[in-house]
């Protein structure tokens, strides 16, 4: 998957999680919790939606890197390079 | 006649919140019962297949964003639109209610088997590897759930609970409603029940394996209590949330009085998983006669409980024959034959469906009531066709269920 796919993968995960928000104006260097609703329920959600959409796994003390669309998309690159889009 | 209670003691209904097969407010589900209009459909769920239940088509996004309702369960979510819906028909200034004294106590026959079975089946897409299984699936699944869900919607900070009570969970969620408003642990209590049960594959695969679940090729003719040709229980979901104030204060408030609940019992059977037993049945109606003080023939309308199972309807009519005799007054309907069994909810939607029989002065029937069976014969049983009546002023409807708890709850308009 390229950088664009894995954003659009992230944001259709978003979707599925807060479907009553626009993430169309979405900033992607600021923290997701800062530009809406996401508890830690939810972002437990954006893990368990890669695991189970993806395979990709994410170890606890890599949470953090997935705080923003940027800092997401550049931890998940190299693990995703090679996962077709779907 | 009068409960000797004072009126802060004296405990009414002053709002209705419900959905039913047939209805999402007390209106509707009224019209369609004295209409004869049945709420059970054609089905089908996993596993098991083809089948008939009562499915309920209640807006859920009327009181819950798409977020949350993906985030609850559907008890939660029956129990959200009742409880919204019931202080909204109670005319409550919801606003300024102390949310601290609100009490939240609602019957359920079981909790999270729908949650389970759902987790399950998407494990096996992962071959069973729990690193799949939801983070959600504990605050789903825990017993409180239904309620607690109302609690977060609604802001409520008094106490919130379920009550397990198998088929009997309906009245028992409004006998705890009245307790806790007598012994001053709340000022409002929003009680009732809820049942999510036609989400689950195994309740009807458990019916079915027992011998009691009922088939028919026109849905609308599935549920039959007391006919000769019934076969067994019509699954259905459903919820129906009363609010229950002190008498004192719904005066001082100029509420709508829907009627004043003065007799209720509960009991067990202790003598069988599944049959009833006629006898405990009788004693449990007679101790909620005895405290409201009312004798049998005082009772204008019994609200049964028969299920359409070939045992449990005779059992219960020989409670209803040992306790109402002949006496030439009483009628007996049966709201099941409309909707199906709604389990936790059941109790309470039928007690709804006849609380407007006090002002429309009409007791709805018992449909498909083709071939009475003799051994269910009741004098008094309304049979396919409402009747109206000069008055009604007293309502008993009786709740029972598996492992013998039997429930009665006793209305009296006011």
């Amino acid at each position: 998957m390229t950088s664009a796919e894995i954003q659009k993968a992230i944001l259709d995960i978003l979707a599925s999680i807060a479907p009553d928000e626009d993430l169309s104006k979405l900033d992607p260097q600021k923290p997701f919790r800062d530009q809406m609703e996401l508890d830690s329920m939810d972002f437990l959600d954006i893990v368990m939606e890669l695991r189970k959409r993806y395979r990709v796994q994410i170890p606890e003390e890599d949470y953090p890197a997935l705080a923003s669309m940027n800092s997401s998309v550049e931890y998940l690159l190299p693990r995703m390079k090679d996962i077709p889009a779907a | 006649m009068i409960a000797p209670h004072p009126d802060c003691q004296r405990i009414v209904i002053t709002g209705v919140g419900l959905t039913a097969p047939n209805g999402n407010n007390l209106r509707e589900f009224r019209e369609s019962l004295l209409a004869g209009r049945s709420g059970v459909t054609r089905y089908e769920t996993r596993y098991f297949g083809e089948t008939v239940a009562g499915v309920c088509q209640f807006d859920e996004l009327r009181y819950q964003s798409r977020k949350v309702l993906r985030r609850g369960t559907r008890a939660g979510s029956v129990g959200i639109y009742c409880a919204n819906e019931a202080i909204r028909d109670a005319g409550l200034d919801w606003e300024n209610v102390d949310k601290s004294a609100v009490g939240i106590y609602v019957g359920v026959t079981e909790h999270g088997n729908v949650e389970t079975e759902q987790e399950l089946y998407q494990l096996k897409q992962y071959d069973y590897d729990i690193q799949y299984w939801s983070h959600h699936h504990n605050p789903r699944t825990v017993a409180n759930n239904p309620a607690g869900e109302i609690s977060l919607n609604l802001g409520i900070t008094g106490p919130h609970y379920t009550l397990g009570a198998a088929c009997a969970a309906g009245n028992a969620g409004i006998i705890q409603g009245v307790q806790m408003l007598r012994l001053g642990e709340c000022e409002l209590a929003i009680c009732g029940g809820v049942s999510e049960s036609i989400h689950t594959f195994g309740i009807f695969a458990s019916f079915h394996s027992q011998g009691a679940l009922a088939r028919h090729e026109d849905p609308a003719k599935a549920s039959r209590p007391f006919d000769a040709d019934r076969n067994g229980i019509v699954v259905a979901e459903g919820g129906c949330l009363f609010i229950l104030e002190r008498l004192s204060d719904a005066r001082s408030r100029g509420a709508k009085i829907y009627g004043e609940i003065v007799g209720y019992a509960m009991n067990s059977d202790a003598y069988d998983y599944v049959l009833p037993h006629p006898e405990r049945q009788a004693e449990c109606i007679e101790t909620a006669l005895r405290r409201a003080k009312l004798s049998p023939k005082d009772i204008d309308i019994v609200s049964t409980h028969a299920t359409g199972t070939t045992s449990g309807d005779v059992q219960e009519c020989l409670a209803l024959r040992r306790v109402f005799g002949d006496n030439g007054h009483t009628l007996f309907n049966n709201t099941k034959s409309f909707i199906g069994h709604a389990m936790g909810a059941a109790g309470a939607l039928e007690l709804a469906g006849n609380l407007p029989s006090f002002e429309d002065r009409v007791c709805h029937a018992t449909i498909n009531l083709d071939r009475p069976d003799p051994e269910c014969s009741l004098n008094g049983l309304v049979a396919n066709q409402p009747r109206e009546l000069p008055k009604v002023d007293t309502i008993l409807n009786n709740s029972f269920g598996m492992l013998g708890i039997n429930s009665v709850v006793i209305v009296r308009r006011l």
